[in-house]
């Protein structure tokens, strides 16, 4: 294990086919921290949450968690392990009620760290309560992204990767996702979340990895990007 | 009236059997988007199997229902076993190769039964306390199968309860819809998967163990029943378990009056049904449209036009080939003239399936219609030889002009379902009217003229045709027409946005295809002499598209290799072997395991592998 870090990934390369998307990614999770992944469309943020998934077939560099290479590993082992995925586009199982969303996800709990349940996670998403018999393709793209979340969080993850969490949802509704990070993190949850809104990642990040062309260019603590105009202005501007 | 009732309970009988097998395939299919054709296979090894167990302790009910029951659980573990040895494999492969692969287990146990139970039929003990029947309505009817009867909607609710009361049936439900978003959650697909193979073969096996009391079991209840659930699934939507339910119902009814009715045409009734419910609601009385494209194959490289060199080469193998007669006997000049007829057929089904991506179960339809267009015009209009070559491509593409304008209004597997049924269609048609197909004796006396009564001209005259037809079918692959129909294929999207009317173009393309396999069926009646049903029947079609896939898709040459390789195959296999099924099956087997990605993917991905990147990385998670 590396020092204090929670995930570790060093010169993270993936493939789509011949597409080389990713050149060489560096970051480093720390425990209880939330980290934003920064960078333009097509950057590579979401692959880069993707490999560490082992949802992208053709990968190579080192990803250490909590002890273990997740290089090797089957997406199912990477998920026990206790790293939660929530993908940009959702993908609730539309057939399937809130309810039994949420059973899909469920995970033994880890030793020390106090299991979610459907009722505390129907604290943390008030919505939800109201909701639990409804079918997954029934519900508006925020409840969607609200189930997607808690849905991982019934895995118990130690590591939470969010996708993009604040694309395409009512202002109203990124100020909940904020909210919940906030709270999550609180309790001792450490995030990596990919994301191009500064204002989103500015409310929720600790620090940040900002990414162009598939290869890790700054890294620094969230204030010192906001300081940094010339990074910002270099990759993040459009 | 009371005797429609009991004719109406029958139907109820036969659907129950219907809905066990069709059920296990709607679930199996469901999660692993496998079209397993070896669905049948595991209904005939219930019966066999349940036909031993029950043979040796069947004569107290404990004994009986003990036999039947350890026959579904040992060929839900034969189903576990194929999943963990080869389907596991192949999630990632083209759909076409996961469809080869259960052909090949559906060849390995045709011969494995045939070599455990021998050929004969076998008729099995009664079951103890159903032997006798009930009066119903002043008419007697089995008590078995009233028994049947309440079966079928017990193992429903069984099923619905499992799918929807149960953490398996939850995850297996989400793993219908999306695979990859499950297992990032966790959950073990491999275990998953292997569990649902058990269950659905089970259910098959179940389905065959409980036909033993009622019919004799033989080595054709594979592919009959096969056929037959494939309707219940695609007519009820594929993967609905209530969908499935009720097109066994429907289906049952249809062959418990449709014999009453139309006693001539009940077998082209069920296919009729299927055709109509596909055009009318896309994906069948309870299915729904797929959320997002299946995960489908990258496109691969495109063709590359021929070079001087390519032209050369194929000019001198063509010259070699029309040479072999100064050296080869009659017997290597009969297998090679059905090796370039066969070459011919899988190149026309190449045309659509390699070109168009449309994936046809029922291609034998126009090779055997070209075939019997032909020998009916030289047996009834005492037509010679030319012209009753002629006409072949004539009958066959407007056979597949018609079914094709109905085709391609579906994609996918609905696709092949309705080319499958087009072909059950024909092929029963052809069955069943003895006054003028004579049935399943065939049309015998279909000979060449005399100029072309020696084999070396005979095949001379198969060279020249199937060869000028070859050059045309690879004109077309280069022509506006071709670029189009790959463009169809690739994005049916973008095509239409660019003005291509890729609809048009498929229907053209399954015309042209039909035509071309016509003109083959039509040198293979006058090869041998005679045309039979079996030239349209459901194992041609597959030999079709296995010829083609051993090629690989993504090359014109390629089916006509495949051709040479799988007729050779089979040859060789037959004269070393009674068990050439066995051995054809394994080929197949280990074939499909050594390239997944087929021969031609095989090498391409050699080849992204030596440009950079790491492709043993990771597991397989599609």
């Amino acid at each position: 294990m590396t020092g204090e870090s929670l995930l570790s990934v060093r010169g993270l390369e993936a493939w789509y086919g011949r597409a080389h998307i990713l050149a060489g990614v560096d970051l480093e999770v720390r425990p209880g921290e939330v980290l934003a992944l920064m960078g333009r469309n097509g950057a590579g943020k979401s692959t880069t949450l993707k490999a560490i998934m082992g949802l992208v077939a053709q990968r190579r560099g080192t990803i250490r968690f909590a002890g273990h290479d997740l290089t090797g590993l089957p997406t199912h082992r990477i998920a026990r392990l206790g790293v939660g995925y929530v993908p940009e586009d959702r993908r609730v199982f539309t057939d399937l009620t809130v309810r039994e969303n949420l059973e899909v996800g469920r995970q033994p709990p880890r030793p020390g760290v106090p299991a979610w349940t459907p009722e505390r996670l129907c604290d943390l998403f008030p919505n939800l309560a109201e909701l639990r018999g409804r079918r997954g393709g029934h519900m508006s793209g925020g409840e969607q992204q609200m189930l997607t979340l808690a849905r991982t969080l019934m895995g118990n993850p130690a590591l939470l990767l969010l996708d993009e969490p604040s694309e395409g949802l009512a202002p109203r509704i990124v100020q909940q996702m904020a909210a919940a990070v906030r709270t999550l993190k609180a309790q001792g949850l450490s995030v990596l979340l990919s994301e191009q809104n500064l204002a989103f990642a500015g409310a929720v990040a600790d620090r940040a990895v900002v990414i162009e062309k598939g290869c890790s260019r700054w890294t620094g603590s969230m204030a010192a990007l906001a300081e940094d105009e010339a990074a910002r202005r270099a990759w993040l501007a459009l | 009236m009371d005797f429609y009732f009991v004719q109406f309970l029958s139907g109820l009988a036969t659907a129950a059997t219907l809905f066990l097998v069709s059920s296990g395939l709607t679930v199996i299919f469901g999660v692993t988007r496998i079209v397993n054709f070896a669905h049948g296979s595991f209904y005939m090894l219930g019966a066999y199997v349940a036909w031993s167990l029950v043979e040796r302790w069947g004569d107290t009910p404990p004994g009986f229902w003990g036999g039947v029951l350890l026959a579904a659980v040992t060929v839900g573990v034969l189903g576990a076993v194929m999943e963990v040895v080869l389907l596991r494999r192949l999630y990632r492969s083209p759909e076409l190769f996961q469809l080869l692969a259960t052909f090949g287990v559906v060849l390995i146990v045709q011969d494995a039964a045939s070599w455990l139970w021998g050929p004969e039929d076998l008729l099995g003990r009664r079951a103890p306390l159903l032997r006798g029947s009930v009066e119903v309505l002043g008419q007697p009817f089995p008590l078995y199968d009233l028994m049947l009867i309440v079966l079928g909607p017990l193992v429903l609710v069984a099923l619905l309860l499992l799918f929807h009361r149960t953490r398996w049936g939850t995850l297996v439900r989400a793993a219908t819809r999306d695979r990859e978003m499950t297992a990032a959650l966790g959950v073990d697909q491999a275990k998953l998967f292997t569990s649902v193979l058990f269950l659905g073969s089970a259910l098959a096996g179940l389905g065959g163990a409980l036909q033993v009391p009622r019919e004799a079991v033989n080595l054709h209840m594979d592919m009959a029943m096969v056929v037959e659930a494939f309707v219940v699934v695609v007519v009820g939507g594929m993967g609905s378990l209530p969908g499935a339910f009720v097109a066994s119902l429907l289906i049952g009814q249809l062959q418990a009056f449709g014999i009453l009715v139309f006693p001539q045409i009940t077998l082209v009734l069920v296919f009729l049904f299927m055709a109509v419910v596909l055009v009318l609601r896309p994906y069948g009385l309870f299915g729904r449209p797929e959320e997002g494209p299946p995960a489908g194959e990258a496109p691969g490289p495109p063709l590359r036009p021929d070079g001087p060199r390519a032209a050369t080469v194929s000019l001198v193998l063509l010259a070699a080939l029309a040479a072999v007669p100064l050296v080869a006997g009659d017997y290597a000049l009969i297998v090679l003239t059905e090796v370039v007829i066969l070459a011919l057929l899988a190149s026309s089904l190449h045309l659509l399936t390699g070109l168009g991506g449309l994936v046809s179960f029922g291609h034998a339809a126009w090779f055997g219609l070209g075939a019997y267009g032909a020998a009916l015009l030289v047996r009834d209009a005492g037509a010679p030889m030319l012209p009753a070559l002629a006409a072949a491509p004539l009958v066959a593409g407007l056979g597949a002009l018609v079914a094709g304008w109905f085709c391609v209004r579906r994609s996918g597997l609905y696709f092949a379902m309705l080319t499958l049924a087009f072909a059950q269609i024909v092929w029963s048609v052809t069955f069943q009217w003895y006054a003028v197909t004579g049935g399943d004796n065939g049309i015998l006396g279909v000979w060449p003229a005399d100029w072309a009564s020696s084999k070396a001209v005979y095949y001379e005259l198969t060279l020249l045709l199937a060869g000028g037809t070859l050059w045309l079918l690879r004109r077309a692959a280069f022509a506006p027409f071709g670029y189009a129909l790959r463009a169809g294929r690739d994005s049916a999207l973008r095509a239409e946005a660019v003005g291509i009317d890729v609809r048009h173009r498929q229907w053209m393309a399954f015309t042209l295809a039909g035509a071309c396999a016509g003109l083959a069926g039509g040198l293979y009646a006058f090869a041998h002499g005679s045309v039979f049903p079996t030239l349209m029947a459901v194992p041609v079609s597959v030999d079709a598209l296995v010829m083609v896939l051993l090629g690989g898709l993504r090359t014109l040459a390629g089916p006509a290799a495949g051709a040479a390789l799988f007729h050779g195959l089979e040859t060789e296999a037959m004269r070393l072997t009674d068990y050439w099924r066995l051995v054809l099956g394994l080929v197949i087997v280990v074939l499909v395991l050594a390239f997944p990605q087929g021969v031609v993917g095989f090498a391409r991905s050699l080849w992204d592998r030596r440009r950079g990147g790491n492709g043993s990385a990771a597991e397989p998670v599609a």
